[in-house]
């Protein structure tokens, strides 16, 4: 028992008795706690505040909350002039959306300018569902990695996620922030440490590593208890922070244990796994299976049907490990 | 516009200035030897007015955070807001011949933080408009007094993000924003209406909410008045339509768009001192 991080919920090995809530969720929550901490805290949104959540912050602060009307361009570019003129915005709408659509905005406008913009990504992942390949964002890690100075940071559940956006407007630069639309399971807890750029150990194995960002992670936690029981001690790690990179952790479990599943609910290319492994090619080669989509889009049915269709549910993950482990 | 007055001899100096601004371009632009031309020297009288006249500003200090702030959206005619800001004390005028350098503090576009003065990194056109919009929202939020001014370009009407500006500067009533649009006619494939119409601009902006006013933007006092003008109106942005001559003060390069993107070889340069220091022939005697 004691390989588990104890700060987790005292029920996450069963998820009938952990309640689910979707990270956006934690999103709007935060942006209340933010905006009561900081009078600087703006929030900005192009017609979608229900559904990414903004409408917490708006109905609290409503002379603080700017609708953009849908032009995601100009908010952003509008969020680079608040931003420059002292205030913190977060530029919310689905991530098909910003960075999907504005990502020259983010590159000249707020980085080139070194505005303390925040970037929330709504809706990302084939989860999403019935909306289909247009709607499910799964390369907005891919383009904003490649950007110099940003903050990239995907929580696993609506308790971290409230966590992310408080450290996003505390600390001084571009975040972008990744959420999912679906309610899934809520693991942690308060006590569950969450720091910008720092690495979190959920489980703690000698055999191999899976390390996986977003509400997937809880997915590696039940493969890592299916694993113990054919007697694999696979170690999960909780990379919530993809740039910049908690080299020093990751490198510490991988040469332990010499192989790596990585998980994600994003394209295989230029997602979290790729940062990963790019680091790892440099310094420790070590064998990697790598979860996530497959270089293809994603396409309308239910989450469970999607996440089952796309492999990545704990089996799969099981699957992966054994893989990887024939290569050890 | 009679009841806004600046003084003849305000005017004569300014307009010496502005010559000197042109000259100071084509000299950087020489030894650069690549960037814009035409839209630089078109626009001198615009920044000589505004950085010498207008602008409610502070070379000593240029974080002052009351400061009226100027963004350029068409970064690429950075060399005449170089040469403006070195002649107003931001940085030393022997550091104009850096321009485009390697190591250089002007880079080919401007980059914010990398000398004082510059509100906004800049480059691909457009991007400023929703930039200096979110400065005017700011500055309303806040309840400050200080005026934001952007500077587009007339090709840059073009770009689908420019309407998003001007759609919610309009939905604001950004009073404390005006914009000056430097109307050339010319954008790199040719003249702005074979490239893409822009016309009837004053007709869409008025029906975006906004005030619109047409000046000669080669004339100073019409600049001016204008840019008063702009000040005093209540509950609308306000779009300046400054048309210029591209390459204002040298013949050969005046109206012509090939010289939108290139810069003088020497000998061009030498014609093009000689046309400035005596005012197109106006002058006889030539003084260095």
């Amino acid at each position: 028992m004691n390989k588990y991080n104890q700060t987790l919920d005292k029920n996450f090995r069963d998820k009938e008795k952990l309640i689910q809530i979707p990270t956006r969720n934690g999103y709007g929550e935060g942006l209340v706690l933010a905006g009561k901490e900081n009078p600087n805290v703006l929030v900005l949104c192009a017609d979608l505040t229900e559904s990414t959540r903004s409408i917490d912050f708006q109905k609290e602060f409503p002379k603080r909350f700017i609708e953009c009307g849908i032009a995601e361009q100009n908010m952003m570019s509008m969020a680079s002039g608040l931003a420059l003129s002292g205030k913190i915005p977060f530029v919310s709408t689905y991530a098909v959306f910003s960075p999907g659509m504005n990502w020259g905005q983010i590159r000249v406008n707020v980085l080139q300018n070194n505005a303390n913009v925040k970037i929330a990504g709504a809706h990302t992942g084939i989860s999403v569902g019935p909306d289909g390949m247009s709607h499910q964002a799964l390369e907005d890690i891919a383009i904003l990695r490649c950007l110099p100075g940003i903050i990239i940071l995907v929580p696993c559940d609506a308790i971290e996620a409230r966590k992310a956006v408080l450290a996003a407007a505390r600390c001084k630069g571009a975040v972008y922030l990744r959420f999912a639309r679906e309610k899934t399971p809520v693991f942690t807890s308060e006590k569950t440490p969450f720091q910008i750029g720092k690495a979190e150990i959920l489980k703690k194995g000698k055999d191999v590593t899976i390390i996986g960002c977003g509400p997937l992670l809880y997915e590696a936690l039940l493969a890592a208890e299916k694993l113990e029981k054919k007697g694999i001690e696979a170690e999960v790690i909780n990379n919530h922070t993809i740039k910049p990179l908690d080299e020093k952790t990751i490198l510490a479990s991988i040469k332990k244990t010499k192989v790596l599943v990585t998980i994600e609910e994003h394209q295989i290319m230029g997602g979290m796994g790729s940062a990963v492994v790019e680091m790892l090619a440099k310094k420790f080669p070590a064998p990697v299976e790598m979860i996530g989509v497959q270089d293809r889009f994603g396409e309308s049915g239910e989450p469970e049907e999607l996440m089952e269709k796309f492999k990545l549910t704990h089996p799969y993950i099981i699957k992966a490990v054994e893989k990887v482990l024939k290569r050890k | 516009m009679a009841i806004y007055s600046i003084h003849e001899s305000k005017i004569k100096k300014l307009e010496e200035t502005a010559n000197q601004i042109r000259q100071d371009i084509i000299k950087m632009l020489l030894v650069a030897g690549s960037g814009h031309s035409a839209g630089p020297l078109g626009m001198a009288d615009v920044f000589t007015a505004l950085y010498f006249h207008i602008l409610n500003h502070n070379p000593k200090k240029p974080d002052w955070p009351d400061r009226d702030k100027l963004i350029l959206s068409n970064g690429h005619i950075c060399p005449v807001l170089y040469a403006v800001l070195a002649r107003a004390g931001y940085f030393p005028i022997e550091e104009l011949k850096t321009l485009r350098k390697f190591g250089s503090r002007l880079q080919g576009h401007p980059h914010r933080g990398s000398l004082p003065g510059i509100e906004n990194s800049s480059g691909p056109v457009a991007y400023g408009a929703g930039l200096a919009v979110g400065m005017a929202i700011a500055a309303k939020m806040d309840e400050k007094k200080h005026q934001i001014y952007c500077i587009v370009g007339d090709g840059e009407q073009d770009e689908g993000m420019t309407w998003e500006a001007i759609n919610m500067a309009g939905k604001w009533r950004l009073d404390n924003l005006t914009f000056i649009m430097d109307r050339n006619n010319i954008q790199i494939d040719g003249y702005t209406e074979d490239v893409m119409p822009k016309e009837p601009l004053r007709q869409k902006y008025e029906a975006f909410g906004w005030h619109v006013i047409d000046i000669d933007g080669n004339n100073i006092r019409q600049i001016v008045e204008a840019c008063q003008q702009a000040e005093a109106i209540f509950e609308k942005p306000v779009m300046i339509i400054a048309h210029t001559i591209p390459g204002k003060g040298v013949d050969f390069m005046e109206g012509k768009f090939k010289w939108h993107g290139i810069t003088p070889k020497p000998e061009e340069a030498r014609e093009a001192l000689h046309q400035l220091r005596t005012l197109g022939g106006k002058i006889k005697s030539e003084h260095e």
